[in-house]
């Protein structure tokens, strides 16, 4: 089966240090592929080299067959890499059902002369982002607080706010950085679920990053370890689990070994 | 619960035209009726299209969240275009001076996107300094070019602003980017303004949407300066400095970043207050600057802060509040 996701040796250079090198993996679609490491390993680089937030020193990216070399941000995302960020950026002073549907925004093509004048297209177009919002909402259980200002959420809220702004742009490959950051244990275990469901209802690969183990263990059907920029590790939960080295990564050698 | 008539969408557009059509037969009541004297009458000008210039400026300082601080600027170049069109040509009035307004702002809005697309790479007080440095460099060049009449001026514009064109200008302006700012591509300016990096994520152009509202702000700050233009019928470089942008960012941020009708109310209350105050002559400054500290310290957000007024949701609470109150007495009385 061709991967819907093809990243091959991919590396970036800070100055001197080499943040992440010979990062290669192949994501098939529909799969749920987990990134951990310890803090400062390159995660979230590995993310923000996806999105084209740094462009790569080397190495190429491929998504559904197509280089997303030389675009910038905007264009990977409309492109169909969406991503949820590790500290929360919502649009807080915007209510929860605009924050959706500005993510809606290249699913509309009415122009800004038939939005002054409130053209039909404008308005057929509207109301269903409006629609399709609501719908959204309601898989994340927000639609209640679609008029609340997005800042004035509870925490929780707010993330899984993010997750639906990030599924509203139609992404192929959702990339979820920490997604279970600050939340307590039973929301997790709903979060969970959520992220599944999410698989299942819209038909894409997720790769996330995170360091609740439970969540990790309990829904990745694959996970890369990453420690130092470089691929340390990788294979089903359980062979993870059970690997001397990422044990090592993450305590620390045994004295007197 | 059922909707009220108030919010219904169509119903909302009637009585709004209304609201203008009312505020429109007022203001010609008193200028014309003999109760304003023509002194008090031009004020409504300078009302006008100071209300252009502070909701347009609002546009790119309180949606797109950048600080320009060179509106006076783009208001010389509108108001030095729409009055060398309109002193070329000769044409009836009522297609001259839209054309002139008209070129006036395009000319705004170009100078706009070339200032705009280097500088909107800058963010908050650099985006400040260089577009400072713009609005002086504009008007040093019509300070030298002989075309615009230099030091002297440019004299011998006809007289066109009349109260009617100036009000057609004001609710064009704010209907514009009233409607834009509800839509997706007003979606995506907002959201700039909330977070550039999420906005970005979610697929929204910064360079394109920075430069175009930018522009769009510059144009109607073009069409300001056109209506003054024709207005005063004469032009002085000097009048477009450092002081006049930051007298419009003063409107704004009075008014509260973010709020149209907050622009207008004070960009109103802006114009009219140093002209009352003239009688206290050496203290009239002193009286404008305490009532702006006064503000600032008490709604540091603005007198509206983002609120922004709609006439229908208005009227309906005062509706409901009204009922509310004469329930309660009434239940009072059956104690």
């Amino acid at each position: 089966m061709t991967p819907i996701l093809d990243v091959c040796n991919l590396g970036i250079k800070f100055g001197g240090l080499q943040a992440l090198d010979d990062f290669n993996v192949q994501v098939a679609n529909r799969e749920i592929v987990g990134l951990i490491g310890p803090n400062g390993a390159g995660k979230t680089t590995v993310f923000n080299l996806l999105t084209n937030v740094y462009s790569p020193s080397r190495g190429t990216i491929h998504l559904t067959g197509k280089s997303t070399k030389g675009k910038s941000t905007h264009e990977v995302t409309q492109f169909g890499i969406a991503r949820t960020f590790q500290n929360i950026r919502l649009f807080k002073n915007v209510s929860v059902l605009e924050n959706v549907m500005t993510a809606f925004h290249n699913a509309m093509d009415y122009s800004m002369f038939s939005a002054i004048l409130r053209l039909p297209s404008y308005r057929k177009q509207e109301k269903a982002a409006r629609k399709l919002a609501l719908e959204l909402l309601d898989v994340f259980d927000l639609r209640e607080m679609a008029d609340t200002l997005a800042g004035s959420l509870p925490y929780g809220a707010q993330r899984k706010l993010e997750i639906a702004r990030a599924l509203a742009t139609n992404p192929k490959v959702l990339l979820l950085d920490e997604p279970a950051a600050g939340m307590n244990p039973s929301e997790t275990s709903e979060l969970m679920m959520t992220i599944k469901d999410i698989r299942d209802k819209f038909d894409i690969a997720i790769i996330l990053i995170e360091h609740d183990m439970n969540l990790v263990m309990g829904i990745c059907e694959r996970i890369l370890v990453l420690n130092y920029g470089l691929i340390i590790a990788q294979g089903k939960p359980e062979e993870i689990k059970n690997n001397p080295i990422v044990i090592e990564a993450y305590l620390g050698q045994q004295r007197g070994e | 619960m059922k909707q009220s008539i108030l919010r219904n969408n169509k119903f909302r557009y009637l009585l709004n035209t209304l609201a203008v059509v009312l505020l429109y037969l007022l203001i010609i009541f008193l200028t014309s009726g003999g109760i304003l004297n023509r002194y008090q009458s031009n004020m409504f000008i300078q009302i006008g299209y100071n209300i252009i210039l502070a909701v347009s400026l609002n546009l790119s300082c309180g949606f797109l969240g950048q600080l320009p601080l060179g509106h006076a600027g783009f208001m010389s170049v509108g108001a030095y275009a729409s009055a060398l069109f309109s002193m070329a040509v000769d044409l009836p009035v009522y297609i001259e001076f839209p054309a002139a307004l008209l070129i006036g702002g395009i000319a705004a809005g170009i100078t706009g996107i070339i200032i705009g697309l280097p500088a909107l790479r800058l963010r908050g007080d650099y985006l400040a300094i260089i577009t400072l440095g713009f609005g002086e460099i504009i008007r040093v060049v019509i300070l030298n070019l002989k075309f615009t009449g230099g030091a002297f001026g440019l004299r011998g514009i006809e007289k066109h602003s009349s109260i009617s064109w100036v009000f057609l200008c004001t609710v064009i302006t704010i209907f514009v980017i009233h409607t834009l700012l509800k839509s997706r591509h007003g979606r995506a300016v907002i959201s700039i303004r909330e977070d550039e990096i999420a906005a970005e994520a979610s697929g929204i152009s910064l360079t394109y949407y920075k430069t175009v509202t930018f522009a769009i702000s510059a144009f109607f700050a073009g069409v300001a300066g056109g209506l003054y233009a024709h207005y005063l019928c004469i032009l002085d470089p000097s009048n477009f400095g450092f002081m006049k942008s930051v007298e419009i960012l003063v409107m704004v941020v009075l008014g509260g970043l973010g709020s149209i009708i907050g622009s207008v109310v004070s960009a109103s209350v802006l114009t009219v207050i140093p002209e009352l105050l003239r009688s206290f002559a050496d203290y009239r400054m002193v009286i404008y600057s305490l009532l702006l500290i006064i503000v600032m310290i008490f709604k540091p957000s603005g007198l509206f802060g983002r609120y922004d007024f709609s006439l229908g949701p208005a009227i309906d609470s005062a509706f409901r509040r009204i009922r509310g109150l004469i329930l309660r007495k009434g239940g009072a009385k059956n104690k």
